[in-house]
Parts: C-alpha cells; sequence; structure tokens
C-alpha cells in the first residue's frame, strides 16, 4: 500500500517565540543562582526557608505557564489544574505542623 | 455559564459538538495524570516534612559547635552532598547537585524547542531538538548514578554511631548508606533521600524512553505523514514536569 505522504510546507520561525522561550530559560538560571547564592550567606530559619519556597515558586510558575504552556490555556483548564493543589498545601501544613508535636512529644516533654 | 445559539435553542458549551477547554483528548488525558502524578510526589514531599519536623535539627548550643554527622539529629544537606566527580576530598557543597539542576533545565529548554519546531512542521529542528533533549535526560541519569553511588559508599571517614543492638548500647563505625543504616543522620534521612529521589529517577529515565520513542517516530516520518507533531507537545508536557519535580526536590532536600 503506497502510503501517501502530506506536504506540507516548513513555516519560517518564529523569532520572538524563541526569544522569549531563552528569556525564560535566562530567568530559570539566574533565579536557581540566587538560591545557590542564599545557601552560602545567610543564615537559616524560618526567613531564609521562606525565601527558598517562595524562589521556587517563581521558577513553578515559569516553567508551568510558559514551558507546559498552561498560562496560553483557557481559564476553565487553567484552574481544574490548579485548584486541586489546595488539598496538597493544606497536607504539607497539616503534616509539618504534625511533626513539630511528635518532636516534642518525643524530644521536648519526657 | 456561555452559551452558543444552534438554531432557536441556546445550548451550554458543555452540551456536546465543541471543545470548550480548547485542548485536544491526548493533551488533556496527559494533564489530568500529570495532575496525579503530582499527587504521588507531593505525598513523598509531605513525609519528608513530616518525618524531618520530628527529628531534631543541629544546635550548635546542645550538639557541639562545629557540625559533625550523627543519628541523633537531621544532618544539614550541604554537608552531605559535597562531593564532586575527580575532585575527591574537596568541600564543594551542593555544586554537582546545582550542575545536576541546570542540565535538567536545559533539556527542558531544548523540548520546548522540539515542540515549536513541530508546531512549524519543522522535521530537521525536531529531529536536532529530541536529540538534545534526550543527550540532556541521560546526562542527567548518569549525574545520578554517581551521586547514588557515592552516597551508598560513603566518605573516607566513618561516622561513630550510638547504637542499641540486642540491648546492647554498642559504638558502631558506619560507611556510607543502606535503607537501615547510615553514616549522615537518622536512618530516615537515607531512606527519603532513595524513595524521592529514586522515584524521581524512573520518572527521568521513563521520560528519556518517551522522548526517545518520538525522536525515532519523527526520524521515520511517522509525525509527518500524519501532518501533526502534536505527540511532541504531549511528551513534552511530561518532560516539563519532571523538570519542574526536580525544582521542588532540588529545594526541600537539598536546600532547606
Amino acid at each position: 500500500m503506497a502510503e501517501e505522504i502530506l506536504d506540507i510546507p516548513v513555516q519560517p520561525a518564529n523569532k520572538a517565540k524563541i526569544r522569549k522561550i531563552w528569556k525564560v530559560a535566562l530567568i530559570l538560571a539566574i533565579v536557581t543562582s540566587i538560591e545557590f547564592l542564599f545557601a552560602f550567606t545567610l543564615p537559616r530559619g524560618i526567613m531564609l526557608t521562606s525565601i527558598f519556597i517562595g524562589l521556587t515558586i517563581v521558577k513553578a510558575y515559569y516553567i508551568v505557564s510558559e514551558f507546559m504552556h498552561l498560562g496560553h490555556e483557557v481559564k476553565v483548564l487553567i484552574w481544574s489544574i490548579l485548584l486541586p493543589m489546595i488539598f496538597v498545601i493544606w497536607l504539607i501544613i497539616a503534616l509539618i505542623v504534625e511533626g513539630g508535636y511528635i518532636y516534642f512529644q518525643n524530644f521536648i516533654s519526657s | 455559564m456561555s452559551t452558543v445559539a444552534v438554531g432557536d435553542k441556546k445550548l451550554s458549551v458543555w452540551s456536546g459538538g465543541v471543545s470548550p477547554l480548547k485542548a485536544s483528548y491526548g493533551k488533556l488525558m496527559m494533564w489530568f495524570f500529570l495532575l496525579s502524578d503530582a499527587f504521588s510526589f507531593s505525598s513523598l514531599l509531605v513525609t519528608y516534612g513530616l518525618i524531618r519536623y520530628s527529628h531534631p535539627a543541629w544546635d550548635p548550643a546542645v550538639h557541639g559547635e562545629t557540625f559533625s554527622f550523627s543519628n541523633e539529629y537531621w544532618p544539614i544537606p550541604e554537608r552531605v552532598f559535597d562531593a564532586v566527580p575527580f575532585l575527591h576530598g574537596v568541600h564543594l557543597p551542593l555544586v554537582f547537585v546545582g550542575i545536576m539542576t541546570f542540565i535538567l533545565i536545559l533539556s527542558s529548554v531544548t523540548m520546548v524547542l522540539a515542540v515549536e519546531a513541530g508546531q512549524r512542521m519543522d522535521k530537521k529542528n525536531v529531529e536536532k531538538w529530541m536529540l538534545w533533549t534526550i543527550i540532556g535526560g541521560l546526562t542527567f541519569l548518569i549525574c545520578q548514578a554517581w551521586e547514588w553511588t557515592h552516597f551508598i559508599v560513603g566518605t573516607d571517614v566513618p561516622t561513630k554511631l550510638n547504637m542499641i543492638i540486642n540491648g546492647e548500647a554498642t559504638v558502631m563505625e558506619v560507611f556510607g548508606a543502606n535503607l537501615k543504616v547510615n553514616q549522615y543522620g537518622p536512618p530516615a534521612f537515607a531512606d527519603l533521600f532513595f524513595f524521592i529521589t529514586g522515584f524521581h529517577g524512573t520518572h527521568v529515565f521513563s521520560g528519556v524512553l518517551l522522548n526517545f520513542i518520538i525522536y525515532y517516530n519523527t526520524v521515520v516520518g511517522t509525525y509527518q505523514k500524519r501532518g501533526s507533531y502534536e505527540m511532541v507537545e504531549k511528551v513534552g508536557l511530561y518532560w516539563h514536569f519532571v523538570d519542574l519535580v526536580w525544582v521542588f526536590v532540588f529545594t526541600f532536600f537539598y536546600l532547606i
């Protein structure tokens, strides 16, 4: 059986789009470098942990929104992906607090 | 809710005949699979948070001014992950894992470029960028194999751990790590390292396999005949997700 080969012409590269991709890559690289720098210059504590989590969310935003193109999808799709993650945020907070109580019971109160 | 007029009746966009989410079936299913996969990874990271906060942290006032490994408190990650291949004995905290992060981010960039080329029906460029993505993924896997080997074998100097064996207090010299005991900290530290980076590494491995299938299909012209390179986009979503997970693992396991 002879295969029909579609002859679809190659469109020219979209310069602006490619420049945007490299711009996002540069942002990700810079944010990672900043995290790296902070790990060795700032004292450990709640402050530094919050900075790290904030910068991680910035990186996650650029990967999901630009690389995975979610930022350019319709609103319903964006929300049906993002809203379920609320349960994860709740679970993280709940179980870290729980971990603090386990620590208190095992090492402080006895 | 938005409506469209069909004849005399007003129908909801959810009544059928149109795509309310303006995305193909395959892409939507990939998105919802990734959402469920995000739950799997979250469960591992949540477990990490719970176990870490139920262990004491290293405190100079209690445990001594200079940090040393002990199974009595959680180790500082930059003291554990401070080795780089071919630079034996040099203290380079987090340098190697930083390099691994850059490799994975770069392979994500080459994947977007492959998707972009696919949308323009540019077979040559899809091949080129898919190949770079596969190389990036393989390099990351090799780095992780080295990291695991170093973690399992351990450092030159063993750690003396106070253990209770058969009811007797014993001091044990420990090199490296396994699931029962490790020289860096409490047993749960190594267990979580193996589970979290192992689960992520498995994803990278299957991602490389999928990328290779896409590369093969591109080379033999399957997508050219089909008239669409959407498969590149679907597998691209999976590959970016693997990169996204690493961003979180890097922060929660290595930085904090």
